[in-house]
């Protein structure tokens, strides 16, 4: 099997990203913004998965079947999200008996 | 491949008989440390032997306790232990592990012409994995026993729980990397390691299933581990995820468990499915028609089986709009399962059909399998899922697919290959014997619950009115024989090991490259890397390979 070889380098600036953007969540807990508060936690943690998939799991040297295999795992993913959440948004759509009312989505 | 298997230096110079893996070394301490696939997958025939039996115990304190209505042999909590852990030790232990990790193991390097599965060792660990697993599980049972219903639905598990939760959580947990190691070995052998001249579509299809099989295994298993993981943060931590009270969402524990439990019935279906079509093939002495639909129906029903989880909550809370898109994805799955009993049925016609008794198996797996994906039909109908959740028409639907499909499908695997693992033919008449018995007892066992079921009985309750009683009486008798039926195969095949007349290479006259090596195979499979130059199946093609007769 052929391995790429990672310069080092380029592991050293993922570990400094990575690092950095550690901090910046640290940074961001410390103002309340609303709304903003989920989604920036969340598009910080997704930009440093990313990067150890790429990077660190070799994915971005690696054959086009391995990423079929890592798009399949993100389309379940997407898969597993949607259809649970077309269950809770919709909670509020029957008309009927309400119960649990607390639960309904506005 | 340049990991050397530890067995494969240790035959005794001048030695007149032929090496086989069996004989090849002995000792607890060779099987133990063995990274041989054929030997891995006994390791994980006589585990799955230990829960299957344990299972069966306490199925059949169940049916005792059923036999009147009141609640005379067992306490209500003792009974919600029975069913709990009757569950649990036939789904996580027995069932989803049954054929891949056996037959998979044993068989998939053979029929692809390779000298191992890609990851020996990884393979050896998975069977360790299965072990610990299996001795917290077992640890909990003996502890006390859990009583949360296989499906450890919260509230049950998280706020509620007073049995050996946890216990059976880590068992479970740990398990299910067990299954995730067999898949990703599956899926890398089949990719990287076939023969030469072994296209994707002259495999046989018994490769496709498992292929589909640990596609699932890869995609699902994370998920259930996570749902126990949250709930252990829910308990601990006190995180908001399941609880109302915490801001949690009950439903969302069904959702995330189904999500992994849905497409792991088709992990138990899916294996039995590849059994029926080598058998089917082999006894028709035909090509198995339509190929590449049923090798492609696996794979449909892998992605399928992944976006209908919902209808096991059409009565939970769950949104009616979510239900019925469930409920109609649902309706989708029967397509592939339905093609591929077409294509079975297509298979016989005009083949010249003999009765052996993998045969025997692999035709009562399409008829009841068929009756079990039908009854799935009625359940997923949103209205008369109303009238039949959680009644024992659930219990009889997917008995009749799990243990008249999957573990038919696992005895005609267990009696075609039979030979071919330890050399020796079981007794032909004993075994048909014994199928019609397992047949039987296994229809009066479960028919008479799709009545009870549709009659109102509900599932989970120890106590029941006694207008109930006649058919509660039928299903257990039914019960005790299939027990027998079970029992009959066990004794016979230990005798065959011992007193069996030889197999020979190849007893059925059958296709493929399992059939070209020794019975037992050769602690490497084949002399050489066979060549292939014909697709699966060429029954009509060719006369029997003579050379194959040599024993
Ligand atoms: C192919 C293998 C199948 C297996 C192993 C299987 C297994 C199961 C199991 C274990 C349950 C009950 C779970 C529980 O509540 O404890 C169940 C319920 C159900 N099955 Fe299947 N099933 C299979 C196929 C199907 C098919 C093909 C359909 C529909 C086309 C189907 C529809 C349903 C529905 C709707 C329920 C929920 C019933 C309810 O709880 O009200 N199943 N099945
Ligand atoms: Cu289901």
């Amino acid at each position: 099997m052929a391995h790429h070889v990672v310069p080092q380098k380029i592991y050293l600036l993922v570990f400094a990203t990575l690092i950095l953007l550690t901090l910046v969540t640290v940074d961001v807990a410390f103002y309340d913004l609303g709304l903003l508060n989920l989604y920036i936690a969340l598009a910080i943690a997704v930009t440093k998965a990313t990067i150890v998939i790429l990077y660190f799991m070799h994915v971005k040297y690696s054959s086009r079947l391995v990423w079929v295999f890592v798009g399949s795992g993100f389309f379940w993913l997407a898969v597993l999200l949607v259809l649970t959440l077309s269950d809770f948004f919709t909670r509020g759509w029957s008309p009927l008996p309400s119960g649990w009312t607390s639960m309904v989505m506005p | 491949m340049d990991a050397t298997p530890i067995n494969a230096h240790s035959g005794t110079p001048g030695e007149p008989i032929r090496a086989n893996y069996l004989n090849v070394n002995y000792g607890l301490k060779s099987w133990l440390l063995t990274t041989d696939h054929k030997r891995i997958g006994i390791l994980y025939l006589i585990s799955i032997t230990i829960f299957f039996a344990l299972g069966g115990i306490f199925a059949a304190l169940i049916r005792l306790e059923l036999m009147t209505p009141e609640g005379d042999v067992v306490s209500s909590e003792m009974y919600n232990k029975l069913f709990t852990m009757h569950g649990v030790a036939m789904i996580f232990f027995f069932l989803i592990p049954s054929i891949p990790a056996v037959f998979g193991n044993f068989l998939i390097p053979m029929m692809i012409g390779a000298r191992d599965v890609a990851f020996p060792r990884l393979n050896l660990m998975s069977w360790y994995i299965y072990s610990i697993g299996g001795v917290f599980t077992f640890a909990a049972m003996a502890l006390g026993g859990v009583d949360t219903g296989w499906t450890f639905y919260a509230p049950y598990s998280s706020t509620y729980s007073n049995s050996n939760v946890a216990l059976t959580a880590v068992g479970i947990f740990i398990l299910g990397f067990s299954s995730i190691l067999t898949g990703l070995n599956f899926i890398v052998t089949i990719h990287k390691m076939r023969a030469p001249g072994l296209t994707w579509f002259r495999l046989p299809l018994f490769v496709w299933a498992h292929y589909a099989t640990s596609l699932i295994q890869i995609l699902g298993t994370p998920v259930v581990a996570i749902s126990i993981v949250l709930v252990a943060l829910e308990r601990l931590l006190k995180l908001g995820i399941f609880d109302p009270k915490l801001g949690g969402d009950p439903l969302l524990f069904q959702h995330l468990f189904w999500f992994y439990s849905h497409p792991a019935v088709y992990i138990m279906i899916l294996p039995s499915m590849g059994v029926v079509s080598e058998v089917i093939a082999c006894f028709s002495r035909k090509r198995v028609f339509g190929y590449p639909f049923i090798a492609f129906s696996s794979l449909a029903i892998a992605v399928l089986g992944f976006l209908v989880w919902g209808h096991h909550m059409f009565t939970s809370g769950q949104s009616v709009y979510a239900g019925m898109i469930f409920s109609v994805l649902t309706m989708l799955v029967a397509i592939p399962s339905a093609v591929k009993v077409f294509n079975w049925t297509a298979t016989l016609y005009k083949g010249s059909v003999s009765y052996q008794a993998p045969m025997l198996y692999a035709l009562g797996f399409i008829g009841l399998f068929t009756i079990g994906g039908l009854t799935g039909l009625f359940l997923a109908t949103l209205a008369t899922d109303v009238h039949l959740h959680d009644t024992y028409f659930v219990v009889a639907h997917f008995h009749y697919i799990m243990v008249g499909g999957a573990i038919m499908g696992y005895m005609a695997a267990m009696h075609f290959w039979w030979p071919k693992m330890t050399g020796r033919l079981y007794p032909e008449g004993w075994a048909k014997f014994a199928a019609l018995v397992i047949f039987v007892g296994f229809n009066l066992t479960f028919f008479p619950q799709f009545v009870l079921g549709y009659l109102g009985m509900p599932r989970r309750y120890h106590v029941y009115p006694p207008e109930f009683q006649v058919l509660n009486v039928m299903s257990t008798a039914g019960a005790s024989i299939l027990a027998v039926g079970y029992i009959i195969p066990l004794i016979y095949l230990l005798w065959s090991l011992k007193y069996g007349p030889a197999a020979g290479a190849n007893p059925w006259q059958a296709k493929g490259l399992e059939w070209t090596t020794p019975s037992p195979p050769p602690p490497h499979n084949f002399e050489r890397t066979p060549v292939v130059t014909e697709e699966a199946y060429a029954y009509e093609s060719k006369p029997y390979p003579e050379e194959a007769e040599v024993v």
